[in-house]
C-alpha cells in the first residue's frame, strides 16, 4: 500500500522528494513504461547531438530511488486502473494497490494523418528510446525532414545539423515557433537556423512520406518532393490519458485538477504535462507542459499525499528557454497579443547585435516578455510577471539592457530583495 | 577600484593600453586608493617639482603667488596649522612616583576620570546628618562626562550626515559629549540631545527654540583656533538640500558667518547674551562661550567669567576647520599650552577660577596632549581632529572641497556612503576608550586615582628644552628641579 | 539559516566583493595569479550593479523553495542539506538557461566559452563567514539568519 506514481519524470520525482522531506516511512511506488531511471526528457537532442554523454541525460543519481526507498518498476506499462478498488493493474497482469495515487503519464506526441507514417525511417522525438533509435541509423542518413517548426522540432533539426546531416524543417505557419516566440524573433532565429545550414520552409507541410520498406522521399503540399532518409514528427504533444477514457476520472483535454492537484476522484492525484491547470495570464485552464511547472505540481501533489495541506498550485505560465544556432532566446508569458487593446507593447530591437528585447504590459503589470541574443537577468522579468508587480513606476527603464534591481524604485527593491522566497 | 574610489580623478583607464594610468598632480595624499588596493599595490610619496633651494622663497611660497596671479582669489585650504611652529606638548614631561609615593595599578584598583563642566559654587554647605548628605543650595547645571574628552565644533555641512550621526552615536555611549558646531542640529540626531553641545555662532545658522531646547549645554561661539578673528565658511558646492533646511539658508549659497556676533560689541552685550540664553532655557543648562586662542586671551577669559559663562573654550591655533583662509590659519592665534596656562594663572589669581570650567581644543594628538592640558589646567579637552582620523581621515587638507574620499568632509551621497556610522562610531569608541586608559595609566604611574588630582598640578609637569620665559608663562619648573 | 543580506546605504560601489569571490573560487586562491594567469577568469558570483549614486552587492539568495531547481532540467542545481544553500554541479550542466530565465533575482550568469552557467554564488562552501561578507569595507554585507 502507500503512495503510487504512474509517471518518472519531473512530477515523479518533484513528488518522491517532497514526500520523503515530510514523511521517510510512506511507502511509494513508482511505475514507468521505459526501461529507464528518470531522465530529463527535453535534453534528449543533445545526446542526439552528440553535446551530451549518455550518462549526462539521467536527471538523479543512479541511486535516486534506492536513497529515497522508492520501489521502482521500470519497464511495466500501466493499462488500467481500477478507481474502486484502488489497484493499477499492469501489463503483466500485476496489480499494485494503493493508497493514494499520482498520475504524471506526461504527454505522447500527436500523430499526422498522412500516408506512409509507419514506414521505417519515421520516428517522434520525446524519449530516450527516440534518440537512441535515431543515433543507431544515423551513419545511413544523408538528409532529413523534420516536420514542424516548434520547440522540439528545431532543436531535433539542429542537433541533426551538428551532426553533418542535411536537414529540412517544414512548419505549417508562416514561420517557426508560432506559438512561443513573436514574428520579429522567430525571423531572428530563422536567419540564425538558415545560415547554420538548415532548410526552413514554412506555410507548408509534408503529406504524404514515401518509400519501399524504409523512407526514401517526401511529398509537400504544394506538390514538391524532397529526399530524405530519416523523418522526425514533431508537431506537438498532448496529455497521455488514453488508458482513462470511459473511466470516472474527469478529462477535458488534460486531467482536470484543482490547486491541491487532487482530481475529482478522492486519493487521486495528477501533475505535470497530462494535467490542465489554471494560466495565470491568459486566465484559463489547459495544459502548460513545461518542466518547471511539471516538477513544481508534482512537488505540490507529493506535500498533499502526505498531508501537508498548506502546498497549493494556484497556476501557471508559459515559458521557454530555447538557444538555437547560438542564440539564446527567453519567452515567457504572452508574447503576442490577439490585437493591440488594451495591450502596452514595448520593443527594442538592434539589428546589429541582433538583440531582441520586447516587454508586453497590461494595465501596468508585465504579461509576457521576449529576449534573443542577450538573456542574462531575465528572470527579473518573470519575477515581476510571477508576482504581479505594478510596474508604472519605472516603465520606460524595462527596455534598457542594463535593467536590473537597481532600476526599481528603493522601496520595491529592498521588498524584493529582503524577503527571501 | 581605485579609480572609481578617487573622488580627485587621480586614476584612470586606458582601454587601448589595459592599463590604469595614475595622475600625480591631483594626488592629495588621502590614501583612500591605497587602504582599499586588495593587492597592496600603491603607496603614495611626495615627488614635489622642486625649485632651486632656498630657505626665504620656498616652494610654497612661489606656488602661492603664482596661484593668486592667476585667479586674484583668497587660497582657501582645510585642517589645522600645519606650519613648524613650536609644540609645546612636547616639550613637556611628566611625572612618575617612585619610593616615595606609590604607583597605582589602573588594572587592579578603581580610578576616576570623571569630569564635571559647569560653575561651581563659591562654599559648599551640606545638610543632613550620618552618611546622607545634600547641598543645601542646588548646584547650578553641570555636564557630566565620564572622561575629560569631549568631540569638538565640527558643523554639520562641513562634515557629513553619517560623520555627524558617528560623533552624536560614539558620544552617547561613552558618556560624554558633541558639539554640534556652527551647522545647526539635524532633527534626526535630535534624540542624542542629551550628549549635545549646540552652538549659537555669528550666523546663528538653525537656531530656533527647539534647537536650545534639545541640547544639554549651549555654547556662543565667538572664534575657533583656525581662524581667529573671522567667522565660518562653508563653500555653496556643500550647502545641498538637506544642509539649506538645516541652518535655515538657501540652497547653494555660501555659507559664510559674519566675523563677529553682531549683537555683541562689548563684555556687556556678551553678558546680555548669555543670561537670555539661560532665560530661555530656564537656567538648566550651562552656557559656554568659545574664543580662539589670542594674546590677551586671559583678560578676555577674565571677562566672560564674569559676564556669567558656565564654560569656557579656548581654541588654540592648531584647531581644525573645514574651509579658512591659509593666510589666516597659519599666522594668525597662539598655542594652546601657552594660553591655558595664562589662563588658568588669571583666573586662580583673580579667584575666580571656580566660576567656569575650561575646555581646551587645538590639535590634540593623543592622551598624553590630553594629560599635560588638564596638568596646565584644563578641566577637559575637545579633540576634533583626532576624532576626524578615527573615522578615516588622512588629514589632506582638502575639505573645502567636498571631494573628501573617505565620506567625512563632504556632501555628495556617492561619497558619503563610504562612512558606515556602525564602523565610525565604535572606531570613535575604541579610540576614547584606548585614550582613557592611557590616560589612566599614567596618573597612576604618578601615584595618582582622580583626575582631579591632576588638574592645574603644574608640578607634575616638568620643560624641557624650553626658554626661561616659556617656562614662566608655563608656570613649570625645568627638567632636573 | 543564515543568508547574505546587503544595506545598500552603506555600499561604496568599490567591488571588492566580486574581486575576493574571484579568487575564493579560482584555483590558486592567490589574487595576482588569478587575475593575470588563470585563463579565462572566472566570474565572480556576487556582482554590484550601480546606477548614479545607488549600489548595491547582489548574489544568490538560496531560497527556501528555489526556482531555479524546479526549472533545472539536468539536475546539475541542488539545496545542500545542511546549509540550505543552493549548489550548483558544473559537470552535469548543460547550459539550458531554464534557470536563468526563473531567477526572480536574476543572479545567475552564463559562462559563454563553455555554455554552461558560470556563476552561482555557493555560500563559499560552508566556510564560517563567506568572504565577500567579510572583506567588504564598509560592512555593507551582513552573514545573519533569515
Amino acid at each position: 500500500m502507500g503512495i503510487v506514481i504512474i509517471g518518472n519524470s519531473a512530477s515523479a520525482v518533484g513528488a518522491v522528494e517532497a514526500i520523503r522531506k515530510v514523511d521517510r516511512s510512506l511507502s511509494i511506488t513508482i511505475i514507468s513504461d521505459e526501461p529507464h531511471s528518470v531522465y530529463s526528457r527535453p535534453l534528449i537532442s543533445y545526446l542526439l547531438s552528440g553535446e551530451l554523454r549518455p550518462q549526462q541525460i539521467f536527471y538523479r543519481s543512479k541511486n535516486f530511488y534506492e536513497k529515497n526507498r522508492v520501489r521502482s518498476l521500470l519497464g511495466r506499462c500501466a493499462i488500467h486502473v481500477d478507481f474502486k478498488k484502488k489497484a493499477v493493474q499492469l501489463d503483466n497482469d500485476e496489480r499494485i494497490s494503493y493508497d493514494r495515487l499520482l498520475i504524471a503519464t506526461g504527454g505522447k506526441p500527436f500523430l499526422p494523418k498522412i500516408e506512409g507514417l509507419h514506414t521505417p525511417g519515421v520516428y517522434t522525438f520525446t524519449k530516450l528510446e527516440d534518440a537512441n533509435r535515431i543515433l543507431s541509423i544515423l551513419k545511413e542518413v544523408q538528409k532529413a525532414v523534420v516536420i514542424g517548426g516548434g520547440l522540439i522540432g528545431l532543436k531535433a533539426a539542429e542537433a541533426l545539423n551538428k551532426r553533418k546531416v542535411e536537414v529540412t524543417v517544414l512548419e505549417l505557419a508562416d514561420r517557426i515557433l508560432s506559438l512561443t516566440m513573436d514574428s520579429t524573433a522567430s525571423s531572428i532565429l530563422e536567419k540564425a537556423l538558415r545560415k547554420e545550414g538548415v532548410h526552413l520552409i514554412t506555410s507548408n507541410t509534408v503529406e504524404a512520406i514515401l518509400g519501399n520498406g524504409r523512407v526514401e522521399s517526401v511529398r509537400l503540399a504544394d506538390g514538391k518532393v524532397l529526399n530524405g532518409q530519416l523523418v522526425i514528427v514533431a508537431i506537438g504533444v498532448s496529455p497521455n490519458v488514453e488508458i482513462f477514457k470511459g473511466t470516472p476520472l474527469k478529462v477535458e483535454k488534460g486531467i482536470v485538477v484543482n490547486e491541491r492537484m487532487e482530481t475529482n476522484i478522492p486519493d487521486v492525484f495528477a501533475a505535470g504535462d497530462v494535467v490542465e491547470t489554471y494560466d495565470k495570464i491568459l486566465k484559463c485552464y489547459r495544459t502548460i507542459p513545461i518542466w518547471p511547472n511539471a516538477y513544481l505540481q508534482g512537488k505540490v501533489a507529493g506535500y498533499q499525499m502526505s498531508g501537508e495541506e498548506k502546498y497549493r498550485y494556484d497556476g501557471g505560465f508559459m515559458m521557454n528557454s530555447i538557444q538555437v544556432a547560438h542564440i539564446p532566446t527567453i519567452s515567457v508569458g504572452l508574447t503576442n497579443p490577439p490585437s493591440e487593446d488594451g495591450f502596452q507593447v514595448m520593443k527594442k530591437f538592434d539589428r546589429g547585435s541582433g538583440i531582441y528585447r520586447k516587454i508586453i504590459l497590461k494595465d501596468d503589470l508585465i504579461v509576457g516578455a521576449i529576449l534573443a541574443g542577450q538573456i542574462d537577468r531575465a528572470g527579473i522579468m518573470t519575477g515581476l510577471l510571477r508576482d504581479m508587480v505594478n510596474v508604472k513606476g519605472f516603465k520606460k527603464e524595462l527596455l534598457n539592457d542594463q535593467f536590473g534591481f537597481v532600476s526599481l524604485p528603493k522601496s520595491l527593491r529592498k521588498e524584493r530583495l529582503l524577503n527571501i522566497k | 577600484m581605485c579609480i572609481r574610489q578617487c573622488a580627485f580623478e587621480g586614476h584612470s583607464y586606458d582601454p587601448e593600453k589595459n592599463e590604469v594610468i595614475s595622475k600625480e598632480d591631483v594626488c592629495v595624499g588621502c590614501h583612500r586608493c591605497v587602504t582599499l588596493c586588495p593587492t597592496n599595490a600603491l603607496t603614495i610619496r611626495q615627488t614635489p617639482l622642486d625649485f632651486r633651494a632656498n630657505a626665504n622663497w620656498t616652494a610654497r611660497a612661489i606656488r602661492d603667488i603664482i596661484k593668486q596671479s592667476e585667479t586674484g582669489g583668497v587660497l582657501l585650504t582645510g585642517m589645522g596649522n600645519d606650519r613648524p611652529y613650536p609644540i609645546y606638548w612636547d616639550h613637556l614631561l611628566i611625572n612618575a612616583s617612585q619610593v616615595t609615593n606609590p604607583s597605582i595599578d589602573p588594572l587592579r584598583e578603581p580610578m576616576e576620570l570623571r569630569t564635571y563642566l559647569g560653575r561651581k559654587p563659591e562654599r559648599l554647605e551640606l545638610d543632613g546628618n550620618g552618611g546622607n548628605y545634600r547641598p543645601k543650595e542646588p548646584l547650578p547645571p553641570q555636564l557630566k562626562l565620564e572622561t575629560p574628552i569631549l568631540f569638538s565644533a565640527m558643523s554639520y555641512g562641513a562634515i557629513s550626515y553619517n560623520a555627524c550621526e558617528s560623533l552624536a552615536r560614539s558620544a552617547h555611549a561613552l558618556g560624554i559629549y558633541y558639539n554640534t558646531g556652527e551647522g545647526g542640529l539635524h532633527p534626526n540626531l535630535y534624540k542624542y540631545g542629551k550628549n549635545t553641545i549646540v552652538q549659537v555662532a555669528s550666523g546663528r545658522f538653525g537656531v530656533h527654540k527647539e534647537y536650545l531646547d534639545a541640547a544639554a549645554a549651549i555654547e556662543i561661539k565667538i572664534g575657533q583656533g583656525a581662524k581667529p578673528g573671522i567667522g565660518g565658511h562653508l563653500p555653496g558646492e556643500k550647502v545641498v538640500e538637506d544642509i539649506s533646511k538645516t541652518r535655515m539658508i538657501p540652497k547653494g549659497t555660501d555659507a559664510l558667518s559674519p566675523a563677529p556676533q553682531h549683537d555683541i560689541y562689548s563684555i556687556e552685550d556678551l553678558r546680555m547674551l548669555i543670561y537670555a540664553l539661560k532665560e530661555a532655557t530656564q537656567y538648566t543648562k550651562p552656557i559656554s562661550v568659545k574664543i580662539a586662542a589670542v594674546h590677551n586671551s586671559a583678560a578676555i577669559a577674565s571677562g566672560m567669567v564674569r559676564a556669567g559663562a558656565d564654560i569656557i573654550a579656548l581654541d588654540g591655533f592648531r584647531g581644525g576647520t573645514g574651509a579658512a583662509p591659509t593666510v589666516i590659519r597659519d599666522n594668525v592665534g597662539i598655542p594652546i599650552e601657552l594660553a591655558l596656562a595664562s589662563v588658568d594663572q588669571r583666573l586662580r589669581d583673580e579667584g575666580i577660577r571656580h566660576q567656569a570650567s575650561i575646555v581646551v581644543a587645538g590639535g590634540f594628538r593623543n592622551s598624553a596632549d590630553i594629560f599635560k592640558a588638564i596638568a596646565l589646567g584644563a578641566d577637559a579637552v575637545y579633540i576634533g581632529t583626532s576624532a576626524l582620523i578615527a573615522m578615516g581621515c588622512h588629514v589632506c587638507q582638502k575639505c573645502y572641497t567636498g571631494n573628501c574620499n573617505w565620506g567625512i568632509a563632504t556632501q555628495d551621497p556617492y561619497l558619503e556612503k563610504r562612512l558606515n556610522p556602525d564602523i565610525a562610531t565604535e572606531r570613535l569608541i575604541n579610540l576614547i576608550h584606548a585614550w582613557s586608559h592611557e590616560i589612566k595609566e599614567m596618573l597612576g604611574g604618578m601615584g595618582i586615582n582622580a583626575v582631579e588630582s591632576l588638574r592645574g598640578n603644574r608640578l607634575a609637569l616638568r620643560g624641557i628644552g624650553l626658554t626661561d620665559t616659556e617656562l614662566d608663562i608655563l608656570k613649570v619648573l625645568p627638567a632636573g628641579r | 539559516m543564515k543568508r547574505i543580506f546587503v544595506k545598500e546605504e552603506v555600499c561604496i560601489g568599490c567591488r571588492l566583493c566580486e574581486i575576493h569571490c574571484v579568487v575564493e573560487h579560482s584555483k590558486s586562491k592567490n589574487i595576482i595569479k588569478a587575475f593575470k594567469d588563470e585563463n579565462p577568469r572566472i566570474l565572480p558570483r556576487i556582482f554590484v550593479e550601480e546606477k548614479g549614486k545607488v549600489s548595491f552587492g547582489l548574489q544568490c539568495r538560496h531560497c527556501e523553495e528555489p526556482y531555479c531547481l524546479e526549472a533545472c532540467m539536468s539536475g546539475a542545481l541542488y539545496k545542500d542539506e545542511k546549509t540550505g544553500a543552493v549548489l550548483h554541479n558544473r559537470e552535469q550542466c548543460v547550459g539550458c538557461w531554464m534557470c536563468v530565465m526563473v531567477c526572480p533575482y536574476g543572479v545567475i550568469r552564463r559562462d559563454l566559452n563553455e555554455k554552461k552557467i558560470a556563476s552561482k554564488c555557493d555560500l563559499c562552501l560552508g566556510k564560517e563567514i563567506p568572504v565577500c561578507v567579510a572583506r567588504c569595507p564598509n560592512e555593507a554585507l551582513e552573514y545573519r539568519e533569515v
